[in-house]
């Protein structure tokens, strides 16, 4: 039976994640709680902190904020300023190879590389979303209109894939073959990269706002719906003419977080009313790991082993979920 | 932090308790600005989060000003006229995770700014509809050029026809004549705001925050113009007696909708109309579909519609409104006894057929019934 550790951290979490094999929660109010061997806190950021990701390349969290800055804290629960852009906010940011962090401000993306410079990128629209591709610096937003693909250490034009509409969320699959974007609409939309075929991911009832690829990129399992919807990604054309996979539905009640295993083929589900479930994709076999909580769930996070699962709440309560109990 | 911090006293904002957000339109030089110091740096023990196209003339110390680049998205549903702000959609996003941060948001837009995507996003997004309740558009309008701005754009004129609340600033520059023509080409355009006279922008914060515009629990029963007595009661309703501008008005003709309709049409500027519709009670079985197909149809031509709609057999007053295709109804409350069950509807917009919609909404009238002659 599993074993929840619980702790109220009384402000909105934005993204749990696990630094090395401990957790750390980025918390709306700027701040970093890092509860593992005594716990301490950290300030990351004045004001607000806006947005916040692993950067599984360097397995540190970066986080972006009202104060214009991006910080990165690493395994050790050192915390370091990776650039500051004044009082503009950082609304996204993303990690990439050899330590690149790309981050975003209204319609100017930056990307700062290990070598501490900063390279910056202008864009016709908002940029709403950064992502590195798996292999060589190569960044994609998600913008007005489309994507666009970039190297930001050159001056060639981006590439832009165009599909009508806000584009607002992006992310490479993890083989770098597609790029995947969810939308102000109801629905994602992706491009194979190597032709720019479109995948329409369309039919959800609501905006989707987490995603997470399964082990080995067989699936992008999302949230949107009152059910996790698992689009396959292993064939040559990604989810096209394929019906996704609908796991853990519950009448009304909306999946708000979804992630996935890291070796095997199964999902842990948060919903709107606080519950995570573990489901199997083969058999569709559930479990319960958390019965509910006073909100949404907002994020989760698996460790490295596939053993213990983090989450956060919108209401600030947050946990460590320990499978084998 | 600065003082406002411990201004916070007031109901903290949750989720059950959406968060009211006032926008404030006009062109540069309008008074958006200094009415925006205003309500910043006035005793009102209340937090504001200011949304601003441009940092800089804000004098303000305050840790919740943000910037945004105007974002314009449409929605990808063949609608042309379904458009939200994408860049509010994120900072309001973000501004709400936190409970109890501030009491209320301000939203300015620039000068050219077109109000409609601005209040379609507090209806269109669902994250931002459940979190936030748009409360009123404030329209700031230089007396002195009004009639040049009308001459020269057309977003002078969609503000002022797009308003809930008219603030007709800089009155101190402009003759008592001037002002009075000024106002009138106002109501021509919009004949349903409420006005106010201001010089410097100095107008008791009441009258413009707070207004609950676009709530349908109390939609209309600020309007003059459906208030029973609307031609006499109108412009005492509108400036209480703490009101600190020139009361000369009086002596305004208080027949006004008319009268300005037909000064107005001397100016040549102006072109959005206002159609006003009465009938008795209607049939709730014509006027659904009837207001659905309109709304679809002529949606990129209606910028508000407002309406108070007696159906027969219904004990219970329903209320709808609209912005473009968008449109929602409740029922409000029980008629009065002393009210007279009667069904009104306006229309502000471009290229409205007057009698069309005139017919349509004649058509939806409820059958007589039967044992009423017998």
């Amino acid at each position: 039976m599993p074993s929840i550790a619980p702790y109220d951290l009384g402000e909105f979490v934005e993204r749990a994640v696990f630094l090395g094999d401990a957790p750390a929660f980025a918390l709306a109010d700027g701040t970093v709680h890092l509860p593992a061997g005594g716990g301490s806190v950290l300030t990351a950021h004045d004001g607000g902190l806006l947005t916040a990701c692993l950067d599984e390349y360097s397995n540190r969290l970066l986080t972006g904020g009202e104060d214009g800055r991006v910080v990165a804290v690493d395994a050790k629960g050192a915390m370091g300023e990776v650039a500051s852009i004044g009082k503009k906010w950082v609304s996204v940011v993303a990690g990439g190879p050899s330590g690149a962090v790309g981050f975003a401000s209204g319609r100017t993306a930056y990307t700062w590389t290990n070598d501490g410079k900063v390279l910056e990128k202008q864009f016709s629209r908002t940029v709403e979303g950064i992502a590195f591709a798996p292999k060589g610096l190569r960044c994609a937003v998600a913008r007005y209109d489309g994507a666009s693909l970039f190297f930001p250490a050159t001056d060639a034009e981006p590439l832009f894939l165009e599909w009508k509409g806000a584009h607002l969320g992006v992310a490479f699959s993890p083989d770098g073959k597609f790029l995947v974007t969810t939308m102000q609409e109801n629905a994602l939309h992706g491009w194979r990269i190597a032709d720019g075929k479109h995948m329409r991911m369309t039919g959800y009832p609501s905006k989707v706002k987490d995603w997470s690829w399964s082990a080995k990129g067989k699936f992008l399992a999302t949230t949107g719906a009152p059910a996790a919807i698992l689009w396959p990604f292993s064939g040559k054309d990604g989810p096209m003419g394929k019906a996704p996979l609908e796991l853990g539905t519950r009448g009304n009640v909306m999946v708000t977080s979804v992630a996935c295993h890291p070796s095997e083929d199964m999902l842990a589900i948060g919903y709107s009313d606080g519950m995570i479930l573990a489901v199997r994709f083969q058999d569709s076999k559930e479990a319960l790991l958390r019965r509910g909580g006073k909100g949404p769930l907002r994020t989760m996070a698996w460790d490295r082993r596939g053993r213990l699962l983090a989450f956060g709440s919108e209401d600030g309560e947050a946990g460590v979920v320990d499978i084998a109990g | 932090m600065s003082d406002a911090v411990s201004q916070n006293v007031a109901t903290p904002a949750t989720e059950n308790n959406p968060i009211p957000v006032t926008v404030l339109t006009g062109y540069l030089g309008s008074g958006k600005t200094t009415l925006l110091n205003r309500i910043l740096s006035e005793d009102h023990g209340r937090k504001y989060a200011v949304i601003v196209n441009e940092f800089g003339e804000i004098g303000i110390d305050n840790d919740l000003i943000v910037e945004s680049d105007e974002e314009i998205y449409e929605m990808n549903n063949g609608c042309v006229c379904c458009t939200v702000r994408g860049d509010l959609v994120r900072v309001v996003e973000g501004l709400t995770r936190r409970k109890g941060r501030f009491d209320a948001i301000l939203v300015e837009t620039t000068g050219l700014a077109d109000p409609v995507p601005v209040a379609q996003t507090f209806f269109m997004d669902e994250d931002v509809r459940a979190k936030t309740e748009l409360d009123a558009v404030v329209a700031l309008v230089d007396a002195k050029h009004l009639p040049l701005r009308l001459k020269d754009s057309r977003e002078a004129e969609d503000q002022i026809a797009f308003a809930d609340v008219v603030l007709l600033n800089k009155t101190d520059l402009v003759s008592a004549d001037d002002l009075s023509k000024v106002e009138a080409t106002i109501r021509a355009i919009n004949p349903h705001a409420v006005i106010h006279r201001t010089e410097r922008a100095g107008i008791d914060l009441a009258k413009v925050l707070g207004q609950k515009a676009f709530d349908l629990k109390k939609v209309l029963d600020s309007d003059p113009d459906f208030l029973e007595e609307a031609s006499h009661a109108h412009d005492d309703h509108v400036c209480g007696p703490d009101c600190d501008h020139q009361h000369n008005h009086h002596d305004h003709d208080h027949d006004h909708h008319h009268h300005a309709h037909g000064e107005a049409s001397a100016i040549h500027d102006v072109t959005v109309t206002s159609i006003s519709l009465k009938a008795g009670e209607l049939d709730s079985k014509k006027f659904f579909p009837w207001i659905q197909a309109l709304t679809q149809e002529e949606g990129p031509n209606i910028l508000r519609l407002k309406g108070i709609i007696a159906f027969d057999g219904d004990p219970d007053r329903y209320v709808v409104q609209g912005v473009h295709m968008i449109i929602e109804g409740d029922h409000q409350r029980a008629w009065r006894v002393d009210e007279k069950r009667e069904s009104r509807l306006v229309f502000i917009g471009r290229n409205l057929d007057r009698e069309e919609l005139e017919a349509g909404f004649a058509a939806c009238a409820a059958r007589v019934r039967a044992h009423a002659e017998a």
